[in-house]
């Protein structure tokens, strides 16, 4: 109890506590940004209306269409879910820095060449995603359409491909196309 | 969104000690449902207090073979974690059942479980909802409710609790720890979420303040051979109209132990008890499978819409049970 | 210079691809604006009522708020025809969801909790907002959309019908489905003085700026509006409230603005395609021959505008029967208004028809390809025009070859691969091939570079690209010699994106024009452009009223293979494969994408999409993507679509027809018939869902 009361007391005591604003150091893409943000701001909106990198959209601002994935530390993970004032320290990679400028990534370039898109809105969002899913499989992870749960590595059949990408929405469906543009890129050995 | 203010506690009891002093103060996890629904209006937090930075973000494997999961390891870790794989297939298969890639990539394991139950008019502001406001009304009841409970349901209430992970966890007795401002508490996880009687806005029985630490999974040797089935009109990124964990132990053709759970059905993961205990000692067979999932399912009370949640349910039951007969069957007459 | 590969016909990856893939391209609340303001709508909570109250303290007490507008101090406006853009002007509130305030602050957050915080009091009335085949408002429309004949009536169907041997008599429902393009509605309004510049998503920049000309009293060339990509419309980004509302906001605060509806508001505002209730009586003779055939369609609209969608129209010219009807009739509700939604009409028409000739073809046990082939008529049924050219038989040959369709076994509900049923089903589809009036530039310049101007948009369909190649083609060089400009009301005026008339209208005013200049630089310069550059405009209205009288349809066939497990009720389609007949195809890449997305979205229509109407609260219950399903990736397993080469001279110099919506035509019925082939359950209403095949184990 005593190490609770004195918990409570400190944490009271603490300035950040009372401001509804917060500085945060995110490095972006390899820039370390310092924003000044709403508390309530998200990753997206951030990204969008403070560093004026707009390649990440907002389709639907719940989690449920997937066009403002990005790669958190890593991992692909839904922007417009994630406040920006937990990212203290974080490492943010979007659409526009996955390769480096005047270049294309793999799957930008399958991305062409397969037309793994047509009005484009969601496709920073699947390239975010492709990405941080080639690296999870690479990990070994599984998924829902994995027969073997325990096995190593496991194939990245189309099956798998499409069960992996469902988290990004495509209205125009252009999914047997973003499927063969990961699968192509896959087949390569993925993309680092 | 109203506006809030944020603190990153440095250790467990100064977050737990923030929470419960602050009338409108929350844990702020992974922010998957939180942060959703903060966006609509249903949560109004004046204080996020964020605990994903906390040590929290460990799998251990206890001595006696089960497992202890840091409430903040994220559920794409959990899903991909060897010995969850190996030992507990029907926790990886939930996992991977649920949302997608990159939601499980940053909802954490106690979020999960307190996830606030689903339900259209629950999410809308602009709607009556008892869970939202009591005793404004359920606009549920008479209005679309495909998708809600038909089990353990009250007048007030028929959200159903949209976790595939917890039906998991309820099908193998984890025990959820929890710390207090009076201090830690083990509480099975069975009792941690709540029916909704006539208290919706309650869905735990935290007292104001808990934070779940970890969660513990007691060893179930016959579970490697588990799963967890979920049934859904889209293919993928979709909440279960019905599913069921199973896992089962044979002695010979019969039955020894089992273990099973609904989703999608009620206001917390629906442990079917009394199928259990139905099937115990019985022949390993569909019908078997069918009379247990019946007896379970007496107690339904089925809405205008989601009558079809009954045979579903009794469906899945059946056929998952089959198929893991099958697998015993084949694990048995497999010679290295 | 050797010989010139012609563009048309290949396989050209988009222009617009590489900033599209690098997150460069703009969207229209993504251009950089100095002291931008954010603008968040508020939804109306009431159905039928009146406002008394705006309340507007709280919210304007809200840090960096700037202002709460409302009927009571909105800028006024000029109504401009349609009434949904006539917003806060009136305290009169005509359906739940209607924009009834707008909250404006400096920043996103500010501005949606301030909307949040408006407090609106209403007087209210009883709602009436559900639509039934014995509706008391139900009436018959002067015509139904675009302009076209509400009833036609051929021979005397009741008699044809009575003496018919066989009989199909079926009543098909289709749920309010939602357009569900992936950027929502969204605009940057900036006002430069009395002139107001708007980067605006829509399908049609010049409808935007005649509309914001009249709604704010501005001569149109004061109003320029740029629309350089678009993330989807299918329908729902012909103008709508969006803009409108920036730009009130815009003049109120006095600062450029940006709107983007949220996904919720986009279920009450944008329209919507209606629900239907349709009822579909076939008479044929026992081989299948049709002797009549009627189509009456009943579908709602708001009490704002009478939107009438032309269901009943699908039929019209597709098959032949001597006893023909169709009819529309139309219920006004208190429900937001519906509007255009990829193959208005076509595609829920076309879900009863080809659901009904499946039915035919399993009552007199007839082969459904061969049932419909049987019904091949020679000129068009209703209006006896020949057809500039008609395929329908060579897309359902086509198809069934490749599909392997030969060999079916048409008993339904015995095929079983372990604990799934299969079956398998088909459906015709025809679209109108229309073409519009449009105007383009072009221009040479001496250094053998073209430009070629025209304010087409390009909403994700390729136009841009399709536009350019043809362009290379009418002017003989290399594509990568001519630069395309398209989406701004800069460039010569041209059509509207929709109705699959985009490339049909543009290409053909690119043709012209590009054929213009090198008329004048072959017979007026001798063969070299002068230094000046030469320059050309063109239109098309006269070539337009030139036009021959023919029946201009694209036709195709949907085949589908679909699987049900008989413990859930879960419907997945293994295969789904079109063949169309559309005139000539532009790109090969990006026309194949169109032709799957459109099947895709007809799946999705077949076993997903469904606004689910809350008749208490009078809204939608479900208002988001995690509610109302779209198809995902892992819905579609293998899916092909070919096209057959037809070459059309009575169409546009382009020769095409196309191909934005025959796609969607069809393949809920596919889907349906397959499903019905797997389990021997006839679904009338769609989407197909799991609960209504449990009830039905086989």
């Amino acid at each position: 109890m005593t190490d609770v009361a004195a918990g409570a007391a400190a944490a009271r005591g603490g300035l950040p506590d009372r401001d509804l604003r917060s500085r945060v150091a995110v490095r972006v893409n390899d820039d370390v940004r310092q924003l000044d943000l709403d508390n309530r701001t998200t990753l997206l909106d951030a990204l969008r209306e403070q560093v004026g990198l707009t390649g990440t959209k907002k389709g639907c601002d719940h989690g449920q269409c997937g066009a403002c994935t990005v790669l958190l530390d890593g991992r692909r993970v839904q922007s417009c879910l994630v406040l920006a004032v937990t990212l203290d320290g974080a490492e943010v990679v979007t659409v526009e820095d996955l390769a480096p400028a005047g270049d294309l990534h793999p799957l930008q370039s399958r991305f062409l060449e397969r037309d793994a898109y047509q009005c484009g809105y969601c496709t920073p969002g699947q390239l975010c995603s492709a990405t941080g899913m080639l690296a999870e499989a690479r990990r070994g992870w599984p998924s829902a359409v994995t027969t073997d749960l325990v096995a190593d590595r496991t194939a990245l059949t189309d099956a798998e491909i499409r069960e992996r990408m469902s988290g990004n929405l495509c209205r125009c469906a252009a999914y047997p196309n973003i499927v063969a543009a990961i699968r192509d890129v896959a087949a390569a050995g993925g993309a680092a | 969104m109203r506006a809030f203010r944020y603190h990153r506690p440095r250790d467990i009891a100064e977050a737990v000690a923030v929470v419960a002093a602050e009338p409108d103060a929350t844990y702020l996890g992974g922010g998957t449902n939180l942060v959703d629904l903060m966006k609509l209006g249903v949560a109004r937090p004046g204080l996020l207090v964020d605990v994903t930075r906390l040590p929290l973000d460990t799998i251990g494997t206890l001595p006696d073979g089960g497992l202890r999961i840091g409430a903040t390891v994220r559920n794409s870790d959990l899903a991909a974690d060897l010995t969850v794989r190996r030992d507990f297939p029907m926790l990886a298969r939930a996992l991977l059942a649920g949302a997608s890639g990159q939601l499980r990539n940053m909802a954490t394991v106690g979020g999960n479980l307190l996830q606030r139950t689903r339900c259209l008019y629950f999410q809308d502001v602009t709607k009556p909802c008892n869970k939202r406001e009591p005793g404004a009304g359920c606009a549920a009841r008479e209005g679309q409710h495909r998708d809600l409970a038909i089990l353990g349901t009250s007048d007030a209430c028929v959200a159903t609790h949209p976790s595939d992970l917890a039906v998991a966890l309820a099908a193998l007795d984890a025990v959820v720890e929890v710390q207090e401002p009076a201090g830690p508490r083990d509480i099975p996880l069975a009792e941690l979420l709540r029916l909704p009687g006539d208290e919706p806005d309650r869905e735990t029985t935290m007292v104001r303040g808990g934070l779940v630490t970890a969660v513990r999974v007691p060893p179930l040797p016959y579970a490697r051979v588990s799963t967890y089935r979920k049934a859904r009109d889209r293919a993928s990124f979709a909440f279960a109209a019905g599913s069921v964990a199973a896992a089962v132990g044979l002695d010979d053709g019969t039955v020894r132990d089992v273990r099973l759970a609904f989703g999608a059905v009620a206001h917390r993961p629906w442990r079917a008890y009394v199928a259990e205990d139905a099937l115990r000692g019985q022949p390993a067979t569909p019908e078997s499978f069918g009379r247990a999932a019946d007896a379970e399912l007496a107690a339904a009370q089925p809405l205008r819409d989601n009558g079809f949640k009954v045979p579903l349910v009794r469906n899945l039951t059946v056929a998952t049970l089959t198929d893991l007969v099958d697998s015993h069957r084949r694990a048995a007459a497999w010679v290295p | 210079m050797g010989t010139l590969t012609r563009a048309v016909g290949q396989a050209h990856a988009r222009l617009d691809g590489p900033d599209k893939v690098r997150g460069a391209a703009r969207y229209s609340v993504e251009y950089p604006v100095e002291n931008v303001a954010y603008a968040w709508p508020v939804p109306s909570t009431v159905v039928k009522g009146r406002i008394t109250r705006v309340d507007t303290r709280a919210a304007l007490a809200e840090p960096g708020v700037l202002a709460v507008l409302s009927y009571e101090n909105a800028p006024r406006l000029t109504p401009a025809g349609d009434p949904e853009l006539f917003v806060l002007q009136e305290p009169a509130v005509a359906y739940r969801g209607q924009i009834v305030a707008l909250a404006v602050a400096g920043s996103l957050e500010a501005a949606r909790e301030a909307a949040g915080l408006v407090r609106l009091e209403y007087d209210t009335w009883p709602h009436d907002t559900v639509l039934t085949e014995n509706h008391p408002g139900l009436y018959q429309p002067s015509h139904v959309n675009p302009s076209l004949p509400t009833d036609t009536e051929i021979g005397n169907f009741d008699a044809g019908y009575a003496a018919a041997p066989v009989r199909v008599d079926a009543t098909y429902r289709t749920p309010a489905e939602h357009n569900n393009p992936m950027e929502p509605h969204a605009s940057t309004v900036q006002w430069q003085g009395d002139r107001l510049v708007v980067h605006d998503a829509n399908q049609g920049p010049g409808q935007v700026q005649a509309g914001l000309a009249t709604l704010f009293g501005l001569p149109p060339e004061r109003v320029r509006v740029i629309t350089e990509h678009v993330g989807g419309g299918f329908g729902c980004k012909t103008m709508r409230c969006c803009v409108v509302l920036a730009a009130l906001a815009a003049r109120h605060v006095d600062r450029p603005v940006r709107l983007a509806l949220t996904r919720q508001q986009m279920f009450g505002v944008v329209g919507y395609r209606t629900p239907t209730i349709q009822r579909i009586r076939l008479g044929a003779d026992p081989t299948g021959r049709l002797t009549a055939s009627c189509h009456d369609a009943i579908s709602q609209s708001s009490m704002l505008k009478e939107f009438a969608e032309q269901t009943a129209v699908y039929g019209r010219p597709l098959y032949a029967a001597p006893h023909r009807r169709t009819t529309h009739r139309l219920a006004r509700l208190d429900v937001p208004s519906p509007a255009w939604m990829r193959a208005p009409g076509q595609c829920p028409g076309s879900f009863a028809v080809e659901s009904a000739m499946d039915e035919l073809a399993v009552t007199c046990g007839v082969d459904p390809v061969e049932l419909r082939i049987r019904n091949e008529p020679a000129t068009d049924p209703e209006e006896g025009t020949p057809y500039s050219s008609r395929n329908l038989v060579a897309c359902l040959r086509e198809g069934a070859h490749r599909f392997g369709w030969a060999d079916r076994d048409r008993t339904p509900a015995v095929r079983r691969a372990g604990r799934c049923l299969l079956g398998t089903g088909v459906a015709g589809s025809i679209y109108p091939a229309r073409s519009l009036v449009s105007s383009a530039s072009a221009y040479a310049g001496p250094d053998g570079a073209f430009l070629v101007q025209i304010n087409a948009v390009d909403i994700g369909t390729g136009a841009r690209t399709a536009l350019w190649q043809i362009a290379a083609d009418e002017l003989g060089v290399p594509p990568d010699r001519v630069m395309i400009r398209v989406g701004d009301t800069g460039l010569p005026e041209a059509s509207l994106a929709g109705g699959s008339t985009g490339t049909a209208s543009w290409g053909w005013a690119v043709a012209k024009v590009c054929r213009e200049i090198r008329v004048q630089i072959d017979d007026v310069h001798g063969g070299s452009v002068p230094a000046g550059g030469v320059h050309a405009q063109v239109d098309t209205t006269a070539d337009i009223q030139a036009q021959q009288t023919f029946s201009r349809y694209a036709f195709g066939a949907q085949f589908a293979e679909v699987r049900v497990d008989v413990d859930t009720g879960e419907v997945r389609v293994d295969r789904l494969l079109g063949v169309f007949a559309a005139g000539r195809i532009v790109n090969a890449l990006t026309a194949r994408s169109q032709l799957i997305g459109g099947m895709t979205m007809g799946m999705s229509m077949a076993l997903l999409e469904e606004g689910l109407w809350d008749p208490r609260s009078g809204d939608w219950a479900n208002h988001d993507l995690a509610t109302y399903h779209v198809a995902g990736c892992a819905d579609i397993e293998q899916i092909e679509a070919y096209w057959l080469d037809e070459d059309d001279p009575h169409l546009n110099p382009a020769g095409v027809k196309g191909i934005g919506e025959i796609g969607i035509v069809g393949t809920a019925a596919a889907i349906t018939n397959a499903v019905y082939h797997a389990t021997g359950v006839r679904v009338r209403d769609l989407p197909v869902r799991l609960d209504r095949l449990l009830g039905h184990r086989a």
